[in-house]
């Protein structure tokens, strides 16, 4: 019933004597030993988040700063916009945009914030694939760019309707920063980076923080009552509820932005007939999807039983078909919803909201529907 | 005068007479987490000793529940339908999974008692 995995290799986030101290579970992920929950509970811990404000140790994340040779940050805009769909040039100083790495097929290498920091670009990239990003910017940018990687720094997300009052507290910028804003701050009199961004529909802050600091500043914060450690385990259910995206589940090097309900994250003037269209990898594939559309998407399922759907389970278009039609990228449990939620990829034909399928559970077909993301409404500060 | 005896699958039987009452342990349930769905056997249904008889699910995964002994499903825990959070409760009282009618008595020879599971858990 249980496993247990070889635990030698594994590296740990400036953070990980604070996790052991709080009674962190902790499992390998990425390469990293990380709390999976804390003695509350991924349930407990994920309601805290959605009602008060959860603290997050994404540490394991790679932090990358951009820097123009020209000294022009247009400059280093122009440069990222070869390797990924999205305007970067349009990127106002102080603001973050979502955007992917794409590949020669117009799949997705990983996803990642950009942020235009004034004097240069501010990258934050998934933990298990920070090393190959790192060398697809040296490969691609090097020209433009000098390519820092900021490995002494932790990362923080303080998510939540009280993350606010929380940051406040220590940083009096918090309050007057929008949904994607993003800039250097001081947050309790130390040199950070914080955006109003975060992996779990709720309102929040992601902070970035010196390492040698990052204990210190993770203390201040759950000083406040209204703050408590949140688990890897939690994480993952906030963000399925939010509709968000897992790379390597969700989307990957064989999706692309459009068959992944993306659209929303390519502006109008990297697509046909835009201003910069074009001129990724992958672009002719991509913007295809764009021009005539894609065969697959990526929807919302929710199912009519308590039992959960989880990833790798087939989807079908009826209860006795033969065929697969699709498949469960991410399911579990919606703590907040009280029931169970997934997300997949279907034939665009079975796409439409209320679509009846069928999922295929230790050799049941359970009825689900095609729901509507995110499945918790979000409350991002506008 | 029941006995329980453990698997090393973490799986109790309280033993009475000639029908086992199966369920997980207080450790495994601390090891789930949060349990939010339990899938139990077909009333009828003949369990051989070993093949997955039910799943429990957390938040985060699903894990089989393997029939500690052979024979047939008496009875299951209505209650685990409504209320799976009861095996996180009382893992081994209220919770119990399903009541099963002993095939071979000479099965429950490989099975621990407490001390011996006490053991495999420390």
């Amino acid at each position: 019933m249980l496993a247990r995995d070889n635990q030698d290799s594994l590296r740990r986030t400036p953070l990980y004597d604070l996790h052991v101290s709080l009674g962190g579970k902790m499992v390998p992920f990425a390469g990293y030993d990380m709390p999976v929950q804390y003695p509350a509970g991924v349930l407990k811990e994920h309601l805290h988040t959605r009602s008060k404000a959860g603290l997050f140790d994404v540490s394991h994340m790679g932090q990358l700063r951009l820097r123009p040779k020209s000294g022009k940050v247009e400059d280093a805009a122009r440069a990222l916009e070869r390797l990924v769909p999205q305007d970067i040039v349009a990127i106002a100083p102080g603001r973050q945009r979502y955007a992917q790495f794409t590949n020669a097929d117009g799949g997705i290498l990983d996803d990642l914030m950009v942020a235009n920091f004034g004097d240069h670009l501010f990258l934050v990239v998934n933990a298990a694939c920070k090393a190959e990003d790192e060398a697809h910017l040296r490969a691609h940018l090097s020209d433009d760019c000098i390519i820092d990687s900021l490995a002494d720094r932790a990362l923080i997300a303080l998510q939540g309707p009280k993350a606010e009052a929380a940051l406040a507290k220590l940083c009096a910028e918090a309050p007057s920063m929008k949904f994607m804003d993003a800039g250097p701050h001081k947050v309790a009199g130390l040199d950070c980076f914080v955006s109003r961004s975060g992996y779990t529909g709720e309102d929040g802050f992601e902070i970035s923080v010196p390492a040698a600091d990052a204990e210190r500043l993770a203390k201040t914060l759950l000083e406040n009552p209204d703050v408590l450690p949140i688990g890897l385990g939690a994480r993952d259910s906030l963000r399925l509820e939010a509709g968000l995206c897992l790379y390597g589940h969700d989307i990957d090097t064989t999706t692309t932005a459009v068959e992944a309900a993306l659209e929303w994250s390519v502006q109008k003037s990297r697509r046909t007939g835009g201003a910069r269209t074009g001129g990724f990898p992958g672009a002719e594939k991509l913007l295809a999807h764009f021009d005539q559309g894609a065969a697959r998407r990526r929807v919302g399922l929710r199912t009519e039983g308590r039992a959960p759907v989880r990833e790798g389970a087939l989807l079908f278009a009826d209860e006795t078909s033969g065929e697969p039609v699709g498949k469960v990228t991410s399911g579990g449990f919606g703590p907040s919803l009280n029931a169970p939620v997934a997300m997949g990829y279907v034939p665009t034909a079975l796409s439409a909201l209320d679509t009846k399928l069928f999922a295929e559970v230790r050799g049941q077909r359970l009825p689900l529907t095609v729901a509507a993301m995110p499945f918790v409404k979000n409350t991002y500060k506008r | 005068m029941t006995t329980t005896l453990y698997t090393s699958d973490h799986e109790w039987l309280a033993i009475d007479g000639d029908v086992a009452t199966v369920g997980i342990t207080d450790y495994a349930q601390q090891q789930l987490g949060d349990v939010v769905f339990v899938e139990l056997p077909k009333v009828g249904r003949t369990l051989k000793k070993t093949e997955a008889a039910a799943v429990v699910e957390s938040v985060k995964a699903a894990s089989d529940v393997y029939a500690p002994i052979s024979g047939e499903v008496l009875e299951t825990n209505e209650a685990l339908a409504a209320e799976p959070a009861l095996v996180n409760s009382d893992a081994q009282g209220a919770a119990w999974f399903f009541k099963i009618k002993i095939a071979d008595k000479s099965e429950l020879g490989g099975l621990m008692d407490e001390a011996a599971y006490k053991a495999h858990t420390a």
